[in-house]
């Protein structure tokens, strides 16, 4: 089997399945049940200063699919909720009791350099192997000055994260908000503080549904609500870029990135190692079905790796990332079009309607013998928008084949229909 | 009480235990059911069960609107094509309709979204404080329809709707058509053909008279005179004869009269039992009979047919609910004889073994013998010659003895229009009885707009 242990930002693990910073690894109790389960690693729930933080009670909403599948989880819940000293006793035993797993503390104190002085030597003293830099909590803790309010601001980032490496010799993870206009700024301050490494992205700022008889957004605390914390599946695609953005930009090459956002399965976490990922954060798939999940993950990963002869996690870390190009490099004369396989057709007429309607009108409907309609690509209209294949609920019926145009690459600032077009 | 069964003794399980046993064939779906079910639609987009329904109901619609949690407006789509749909979404043979077209049905899946079961699901839990539909200002114009059945029931209310008054003439003492009598009892229950019927009268504008016979108290002649049209949905109310000698005799029966008594009984455990019982027939009626005495009580059931499984007019649906029943399905046997005690009842029959030559069916030569306390006759409806008597009725155009009309229901006869059964067009269904009704009125209400629009 392909061997599955990491070493991220110096530190070890025996898989790249950590948790994240969350309810999950709340204490003591969680933490080692998710050890037993096979966990490669966590970041315990954030630390702060004492007084801990007080939390509401109704704390997530969700928003559903069809049938009751939770897409995404949107919470309410402040960093931890207990003292400092009980947070700090249970890390050094939890690290002692299993040495061979990653443990980081995530922390978030205010943005004043004493504070952090103050809490650094006390994590280093607890045997844990690095730190995670809260800077993206978007609700309650922005409100005191720390969270995303930190995160959003670069030079912020900048400044606290070199504190950090000043004042503590553990490895230190930045973990990123998504609540901002261009991840670059962040994690560009984030390498010029001395990170050894980014970690994202955090929750990002949602209502998921309002309820319609009380005319109250969810989760409902009396008769408020609140904005929460976006994760889950539905973030996926948004960590997916984010990440992307990171590992292609030539400002922070080579910085270890942890990805996190809607990791569910193994298949997820490959997709986030395939644009650079060393190693994976889960919180929301546990949260729904319990920490026996990483069991899967693993043996599907390991599984994949050695059908397709990865032995570890580096042989393809970043494969896709030299794919991930700006729009303006994108092939002009790359041309495919829509192929719908007959036999597996059911004949629904949603890729007809869908083209028909919203498209480009390339898909023909026929009334057949018995009633039934038989659906056809018409090639000449076909701009291979792949909207037909996305609506098609039969896997494989319609391909998007690439067509042989006997054209060369070219890109948009080649292209002479481009005014704007750099001088060859 | 049924007089040619009179002799036979009564069910051994109490009242109590047999109403039980003739509750709800298939469930209502729950709020879960319905939720899952309902999302498992594709949506699609002309599609292949609207296609298949002889009614029209666009059912991506309405499914959709069950999975957005619109139950009304899901009740409102089934309804405007097709008022019935309550019963129609417990009788309708969906297993060769809606539910066959389903794309679902594909090779991968092989398992169609529950359409009946959700049309049910929506018209069960759809809460209309008033009736749905509005009648358009009335047109002073005044319409007879002949039977209170599926296709006049419907044809009365898409005119009414339209702001023409109805009077619906019915023989029966109750309406409803086979929904009241001649549907097997586990298929409506609750006495929901009356629930239903009441709800369609509750668009107004229509007078329901009983007791009023076409061909008895009633001609076509006077109604044409005194209407300004007039709707026949008079059904198929004559049974077939097998046409051996002593049919007459004690013990044999149609099936359709016995289960005409099954719906009306109040207290089932006072029917009488045939505890070894002949069905003859292959239709969904038959099935019907011998599933309903099998229930009763009955140790020994079987359903005679004279030719194969493949033949038969029962769904492959239905023939798995009798196997489930322990009714035993005999095919190629003709009846031969009905057996006689020394009293003159019926104490079995004697058939005759058939096989195909040529295309034909023919007798082996062979014969057997069933023993059976009664024999009930399920081999098809003909029409009632009676009902078309009187010189005006008599001039109808025909199809065999079904009525003959044109795609618009519209008969030989300017002004007279029919639907359901008792014409040759579409299958014998509620369903397609339910869209002629629709279809008249429509036809009906185009030309009288006409008129009035040329005066």
């Amino acid at each position: 089997m392909a061997d599955l242990s990491i070493v991220f930002a110096g530190i070890k693990a025996p898989n790249p399945f950590w948790l994240a910073s969350a309810p999950p690894t709340d204490k003591a109790y969680n933490v080692v049940r998710a050890f037993e389960a096979g966990w490669g690693g966590v970041v315990w729930k954030t630390l702060g200063e004492d007084p801990a933080a007080v939390n509401v009670s109704s704390r997530y909403s969700a928003h559903y699919g069809a049938n009751r599948m939770v897409q995404g989880i949107n919470n309410i819940e402040l960093i931890t909720d207990r003292s400092l000293d009980i947070n700090l006793r249970e890390i050094t035993q939890v690290k002692k009791d299993w040495p061979d797993r990653a443990l980081i503390v995530s922390l978030m104190v205010p943005c004043v350099e004493e504070s952090w002085k103050f809490i650094l030597p006390l994590v280093e003293a607890t045997g844990a192997d690095g730190i995670e830099l809260n800077f993206g909590c978007p609700h309650g803790m922005p409100e005191r000055g720390m969270g995303a309010a930190v995160g959003q601001v670069p030079e912020y980032v900048e400044m606290v994260t070199r504190w950090c490496k000043t004042y503590c010799a553990l490895p230190v993870i930045v973990k990123l908000t998504p609540n901002i206009t261009d991840i670059r700024q962040s994690a560009r301050a984030a390498h010029r503080g001395g990170a050894d490494a980014v970690s994202l992205i955090n929750t990002i700022n949602s209502i998921t549904s309002v309820d319609l008889d009380r005319m109250v957004a969810h989760p409902i605390v009396g008769d408020q609500s609140t904005h929460g914390g976006y994760c889950g599946s539905a973030v996926k695609p948004i960590a997916l870029n984010m990440v992307a953005e990171i590992a292609r930009d030539p400002d922070t090459r080579g910085l270890p990135i942890c990805g996190i956002g809607g990791i569910g399965n193994w298949r997820d976490a490959a997709e986030f190692m395939a644009l650079g990922s060393g190693a994976v954060q889960v919180c929301t798939a546990a949260m729904l079905h319990g920490f026996r999940i990483v069991e899967d993950m693993k043996d599907g990963l390991a599984r994949w790796m050695d059908q397709h002869g990865h032995a570890n996690i580096e042989a393809f870390r970043g494969q896709a990332v030299g794919h991930t190009t700006d729009w303006k490099y994108l092939d002009i004369n790359y041309k495919s079009v829509a192929h719908i396989d007959q036999e597996a057709c059911i004949g629904c007429g949603r890729c007809h309607i869908a083209c028909e309607d919203t498209s480009h009108q390339a898909i023909a409907s026929t009334l057949k013998a018995d009633g039934t309609h038989a659906y056809n690509v018409i090639e000449e209209e076909c701009v291979g928008c792949n909207l037909c294949q996305i609506t098609c609920p039969v896997e494989n019926c319609i391909e998007m084949e690439a067509q042989d145009t006997g054209k060369p690459y070219l890109n948009w600032t080649q292209d002479p229909r481009n005014p704007y077009r750099e001088a060859s | 009480m049924i007089d040619a069964l009179n002799h036979l003794p009564r069910p051994r399980a109490g009242a109590d235990q047999l109403a039980e046993r003739f509750s709800d064939l298939a469930p209502p779906l729950t709020a879960r059911q319905a939720a899952v079910e309902s999302a498992r639609c594709l949506y699609c987009y002309d599609a292949p069960c609207v296609n298949a329904c002889p009614s029209d109901i666009d059912i991506p619609s309405f499914i959709h609107r069950i999975s957005d949690e619109n139950l009304q407006g899901a009740a409102e789509r089934i309804l405007s094509a097709n008022i019935l749909g309550g019963s129609c979404a417990r009788v309708c043979p969906t297993e060769i309709l809606c539910q066959q077209a389903c794309v679902r049905n594909n090779a991968q899946e092989c398992a169609p979204v529950l359409i009946g079961q959700l049309q049910r699901y929506a018209l069960d839990n759809a809460q209309f404080s008033e009736h749905p539909f509005k009648r358009s200002p009335a047109t002073g114009k005044r319409i007879a329809v002949v039977g209170a059945g599926p296709a006049g029931l419907s044809c009365a209310h898409r005119l009414a709707m339209h702001g023409h008054d109805v009077v619906v003439f019915e023989a029966s003492d109750k309406s409803g058509g086979l929904n009241e009598y001649g549907i097997a009892r586990y298929k409506l229950v609750d006495d929901y053909a009356q629930r239903e019927v009441e709800f369609l009268l509750g668009i107004g504008g229509i007078e329901v008279r009983h007791g009023q016979r076409l061909g008895g108290n009633l001609s076509l002649g006077e109604l044409r005179d005194q209407y300004d049209a007039v709707f026949l949905g008079l059904g198929l109310n004559a049974v077939r004869q097998l046409g051996l000698p002593d049919e007459e005799a004690p013990g044999v029966l149609a099936a359709t009269e016995y289960i005409r008594e099954l719906r009306q009984a109040d207290d089932l455990s006072q029917l009488p039992l045939a505890d070894r019982c002949l069905v003859i027939g292959a239709g969904n009626t038959a099935i019907d009979m011998a599933v309903q005495m099998s229930r009763l009580g009955a140790r020994d059931v079987n359903l005679v047919y004279r030719r194969g499984h493949a033949d038969m007019g029962a769904t492959g649906h239905e023939q798995d609910i009798a196997k489930a029943n322990q009714v035993r399905l005999h095919t190629w046997a003709r009846p031969d004889a009905v057996l006689l005690d020394d009293a003159g009842k019926v104490r079995g029959m004697r058939f005759a073994r058939t096989e195909l030559a040529d295309g034909r069916l023919r007798d082996t030569g062979e014969t057997f013998e069933l023993a059976a306390d009664a024999i009930f006759k399920a081999i098809g409806q003909r029409f009632d010659e009676a009902s078309l008597g009187d010189p005006v009725a008599a001039q109808l155009a025909r199809d065999g003895e079904r009525i003959r009309v044109d795609e618009t229901m519209q008969t030989s006869l300017p002004g007279v229009y029919a639907g359901g059964d008792c014409t040759a067009l579409g299958q014998d269904l509620t369903v397609q009885a339910v869209q002629h009704g629709k279809l008249a009125a429509e036809a009906i209400h185009a030309q009288l707009m006409l008129n009035v629009e040329a005066a």
